[in-house]
């Protein structure tokens, strides 16, 4: 099957030691990914990482083949927070804006940058505008259909790539409150990053045992993995780039892998009940509750 | 000491009415449809509404704000520039918009039309609301519910443009702009539908002595017998995260900022803006009547809160409970 698709390893949304976070990134040198999103984006406070280490990592994947990009922290409330943002922005590499204050920094200084997932862009109208100020690439909010895609893409007067979020536990919404600090009874301020236990978050199930969402500090997530495994024509048609792969704390490269023996043609089965045990979600690619799962017509 | 601009919720004419009546400063309103977000059934206002609102609003020296903070749905783009227009032939004062692409429309189409960056527009430092002014001229931003008091002195000190800010209302516990929780829930979202948590997914279950709310299936809360039962706004409920039921994203609760009303002005904000266009015209007009008298008494040196205001603010707040939000430190 021919296919110009690639894929790429969004930013990491989890508070892992360093330690780990090298080896993740180091194992991720030789996965089949074009592009390696890099940087903290959920919270000012997580400091296993500081700019020097991500920019090493950085240079890292760049030797073995990579695109690299620098995501901006999502939330962005505090005038230490827009500090660090300019530092990245003059890092010397593409950043992801993912705040409209990330957009500015970025344009200001005439540097192209990623549209990121969290700028609300659901029309080719609000495209375009981004496009005019230096976005060279669309990451599109994580709840919008396909029949949306299609739609922002019949009204752009551009044609810049497309990357859409294919997998990992959807990236819902974001607070200045820390979810996990509140379980622990602590203040975001005294949180003892206790984050650092929680590699892939803390489940929030509903009074019946449900699982629903995900905390991850300020970030609430999807308790299931959103995934359009198996929609590779749907995905292809609608004009998409890149596939999106985020970052968990387990199986990842084995994801990496099978999406790319997909996107070869090749016949393969995820083992989905090993690797993602709480179950795939897939319907807001479908206009449906993202919570839901469709089978695909392929 | 110039005293900010209370600006006070209608969902219809009614309410619109009890607002000026009660010392609303201004009056912000939406549409009947998803290019607000309170589209809710039986809310908001048609063309007929808006005009005989503005023209009685404008006999009082009063203004009306217009919200059309959704964001733009390909495929449907011009009902949100047709809005635009609409808000701009009633007379409106300014409108609250959230989407840059809709705010070039109304900057190049009605380049007299006062624009108000959305709470829903998600800008929380003064990079985002200062490329909103560079590139439209905004002259307003209202502030997302996350940010301390010296956080919103921060934002204020770092941009021309005046700042709004929530001091009374249903609070919500994530960045405005920033919540797919319930279109993860139900497929519609403050963003895509100007909803959340829409009334037309819940279900209410009485089984023996519990009642059950869940929100397209999913069980958001119950409830014992005695149990006040909220409505189930789905970060408002209870859950269960390592072992433990608690309200894991927030309480149902109120913001009240009565108390921190002197520093707010101090600060130097342009407006406090009262949330509740889904609520009734009574709580427009009690809610009003409060913060006008808070607000007026806030200018003077030896500023109180009055026992009775906050009496009369717990009554209408949502579980009864209150709270500075984010204004506060160890909220977070």
């Amino acid at each position: 099957m021919p296919n110009s698709m690639n894929l790429s390893l969004g930013p990491l949304l989890y508070y892992w030691p360093q330690a780990t976070i090298q080896r993740f990134y180091a194992a991720a040198c030789t996965w089949p990914v074009e592009r390696v999103y890099l940087g903290e984006v959920v919270c000012s406070r997580r400091h296993e990482m500081r700019l020097g280490d991500w920019v090493d990592i950085a240079g890292t994947l760049q030797a073995a083949g990579k695109t690299v990009v620098l995501s901006s922290q999502a939330l962005l409330e505090s005038g230490g927070d827009l500090i660090a943002l300019r530092k990245l922005a003059q890092a010397g590499y593409l950043i992801e804006a993912n705040d409209p204050g990330a957009v500015k920094v970025a344009a200001d200084a005439g540097l192209p940058f990623v549209a990121g997932p969290h700028l609300n862009i659901y029309s080719g109208a609000t495209l375009d505008w981004y496009v005019g100020l230096g976005a060279c690439r669309w990451v599109p909010p994580v709840e919008i259909s396909r029949d949306t895609l299609n739609a922002v893409r019949a009204e752009s007067q551009h044609t810049v790539p497309i990357e859409i979020f294919a997998h990992g536990h959807l990236p819902l919404a974001w607070s200045a409150r820390c979810f996990t600090a509140r379980h622990y009874d602590r203040n975001k301020d005294r949180c003892e990053f206790v984050c650092l236990e929680h590699p892939d978050g803390m489940v929030m199930r509903t009074r019946e045992q449900q699982p629903f969402l995900r905390l991850n500090g300020i970030q609430t997530q999807s308790a299931a993995c959103h995934s359009l495994w198996n929609l590779l024509p749907q995905l292809r048609d609608a004009g998409v780039s890149t596939l999106r792969i985020s970052p968990q704390a387990r199986h990842t490269g084995e994801w990496v892998n099978a999406w790319h023996a997909a996107l070869q043609g090749e016949s393969v089965q995820p083992d989905v009940a090993q690797w993602q045990p709480e179950g795939l979600v897939n319907g807001y690619w479908f206009g449906q509750p993202g919570i839901t799962c469709q089978e695909a017509k392929t | 000491m110039a005293l900010p601009e209370l600006v006070c919720p209608a969902g219809s004419l009614a309410a619109l009415e009890q607002a000026i009546e009660h010392g609303a400063d201004a009056v912000y309103v939406g549409f009947k449809d998803p290019t607000n977000a309170r589209n809710f059934a039986g809310l908001n206002f048609t063309d007929a509404q808006l005009a005989r609102g503005i023209a009685l609003a404008h006999r009082m020296g009063r203004k009306v704000l217009i919200a059309i903070n959704t964001y733009m749905q390909a495929g449907r783009v011009p009902q949100w520039y047709a809005a635009v227009d609409r808000a701009a032939d009633a007379g409106a004062d300014a409108v609250i918009l959230a989407d840059m692409g809709l705010l070039a429309y109304a900057q190049r189409r009605h380049p007299q039309l006062r624009l108000h960056l959305s709470v829903q527009g998600s800008a929380t430092n003064a990079e985002a609301i200062n490329l909103a002014h560079q590139h439209f001229g905004i002259q307003r931003v209202v502030l997302p519910r996350v940010l301390t008091l010296a956080q919103v002195a921060q934002v204020a000190q770092n941009t021309p443009v005046e700042i709004e800010v929530f001091g009374f209302g249903s609070l919500c516990v994530m960045a405005e702009g920033r919540c797919a929780l319930s279109s993860y829930a139900t497929g519609e979202s403050p963003n895509t539908h100007g909803v959340c948590s829409p009334a037309s997914h819940v279900q209410w279950l009485q089984q023996q002595d519990v009642l059950s709310a869940r929100l397209n299936q999913i069980l958001i809360d119950r409830f014992a017998p005695g149990e006040a039962a909220g409505y189930p706004t789905l970060c408002k409920g209870r859950f269960e995260v390592g072992g433990s039921i608690y309200y894991a994203l927030e309480e149902p609760t109120s913001l009240n900022t009565l108390s921190v009303l002197p520093e707010l002005l101090r600060i130097g904000v342009a407006a406090i803006k009262v949330e509740g266009r889904q609520r009734s015209p009574v709580y427009t007009a009690q809610v009003t009547r409060v913060l006008r008298a808070a607000l007026d008494a806030a200018g003077r040196d030896d500023y109180a809160v009055d026992p009775a205001w906050m009496a009369q603010l717990t009554a209408v707040s949502e579980g009864n409970q209150e709270t500075l939000g984010a204004y506060h430190r160890p909220w977070r």
